[in-house]
């Protein structure tokens, strides 16, 4: 099967390349562009590891193929240094023991981002029912649910 | 795991597309969202040979009311209906069904089509759509036709979609003021496929009560003119013999999981 091109923005660059059409995104990420803080858990879609922003919006990066991506804007957790919601959960995440072994924590990250932004009157079950689609054998999800209520309560003011 | 080799098309319009699914030498599968194709690749439960990406054509992208009734383009994906950015037929129905499919980051990817199209009996959307007397509407080289769901629902991952056509849209009738509608899935974890899902419309001034009970390893069971169901007490002995009687398999067990979605969502009528 001969290499497709494709163009993308990954993280604010432009990116060019051939791919071989079954190539995920997850793949192209980290073993071409070497954007190793994509994780991969599953590879079929359930345990939220690889979760990413593509066009704006989280979606799972191990069942997305890097050639149907073609023209899209890809934000992956190296891109967020300069978000201000991003700083504030990195923060919250530390400070409330969010996380463990941190395999789960960039996908982590960008679902508790989204809840930040999307839902900023969600409670702790809303919290929770959003962040069922992110498996973390580590913590029992005490931490991570504390520390997106602390970003959340402080944004309400 | 990773996915066997295929070849990837992405046709620019809907005839264009169909024209690949014609080629009768490749076995070719539509690709939408890819969001239970992506998993079957990886899981290498399927095996094409060419992909044929249809998510930006423009008319599986529409969304639009005409002569009561909702035209929502296949592509259209969860996270649409869930936030409102399509237009509401359903008094609220559909955006809380969507709302309740897999996990977000899912329902920003997935497509109303590619879920009933792939015709997963524990999935959403083939009970609900069945609830609503929605219609598949199936384009075609020969044109589009349109087909209802008991008929387009045809069996556990079956669906009278042929090969070379492609399901562009969903015509669901417009709910009148008085109608009412109730839904309930019995899932294990937050997000997971259904055991039992039940669905009930209620709209006194159309078709009035229709019942589907899905997930059922089969297509769902769709029950027509279901007013005797809704009376209240609820009679758990009736709907289960009627159940049984419109082909419900497995054990008391499951019988016991569907006729307590099915209590729910008729107590959920609203």
């Amino acid at each position: 099967m001969s290499a497709k091109p494709i163009a993308m923005s990954i993280n604010g660059r432009k990116v060019e390349a051939a791919v071989e059409p079954r190539l995920s995104l997850a793949d192209y990420l980290r073993e071409h562009l070497l954007l190793t803080g994509t994780h991969l858990g599953c590879e079929h879609g359930v345990c939220g590891a690889c979760t990413i922003m593509i066009d704006g919006a989280p979606a799972r990066s191990c069942i997305a193929l890097a050639v149907a991506c073609d023209g899209a804007e890809i934000r992956t957790i190296e891109g967020f240094d300069d978000d201000p919601a991003m700083a504030e959960l990195r923060l919250a995440f530390g400070e409330c023991h969010g996380l463990q072994c941190g395999y789960c924590t960039p996908a982590m990250l960008i679902v508790a981002r989204d809840i930040v932004l999307r839902l900023p009157e969600a409670d702790e079950a809303r919290i929770r029912v959003e962040l069922s689609g992110n498996l973390c054998r580590c913590t029992g999800y005490v931490g991570i649910v504390k520390a997106i209520r602390q970003v959340l309560d402080k944004r309400r003011g | 795991m990773k996915a066997a080799r295929f070849d990837y098309e992405r046709p620019a319009n809907l005839d264009a597309a169909l024209a690949l699914l014609g080629n009768e030498g490749a076995f070719a599968k539509v690709l939408a969202g890819g969001q239970s194709l992506g998993p079957m690749l990886n899981l290498r439960l399927v095996r094409p040979d060419l992909l044929v990406d249809v998510r930006r054509i423009p008319e599986l992208t529409q969304a639009a009311t005409h002569d009561g009734a909702l035209i929502l383009g296949a592509a259209t994906t969860h996270a649409a209906i869930e936030d409102g950015r399509v237009p509401d037929a359903t008094r609220g129905m559909m955006a809380a069904v969507a709302s309740g499919i897999a996990y977000r980051p899912v329902r920003n990817r997935g497509t109303i089509g590619g879920s009933l199209a792939h015709a997963d009996p524990a999935a959403d959307w083939p009970t609900c759509l069945a609830a609503l007397g929605a219609e598949a509407l199936i384009a075609g080289a020969r044109g589009q036709r349109a087909v209802p769901m008991r008929e387009f629902l045809a069996s556990a991952f079956e669906t009278s979609l042929r090969a070379d056509e492609i399901l562009e849209a969903v015509r669901v009738p417009v709910l009148s003021a008085r109608a009412r509608w109730g839904f309930y899935k019995v899932c294990r974890k937050t997000g997971e496929f259904a055991q039992g899902i039940a669905a009930v419309v209620d709209d006194p001034e159309r078709a009035g009560a229709r019942v589907a009970v899905g997930a059922t390893g089969s297509a769902p069971i769709i029950i027509e003119d279901a007013g005797a169901l809704l009376r209240r007490p609820f009679d758990a002995g009736a709907a289960a013999r009627l159940l049984r009687e419109r082909g419900l398999g497995g054990d008391e067990i499951d019988m016991q999981i569907h006729v307590a979605a099915l209590k729910r969502a008729i107590l959920r009528l609203h």
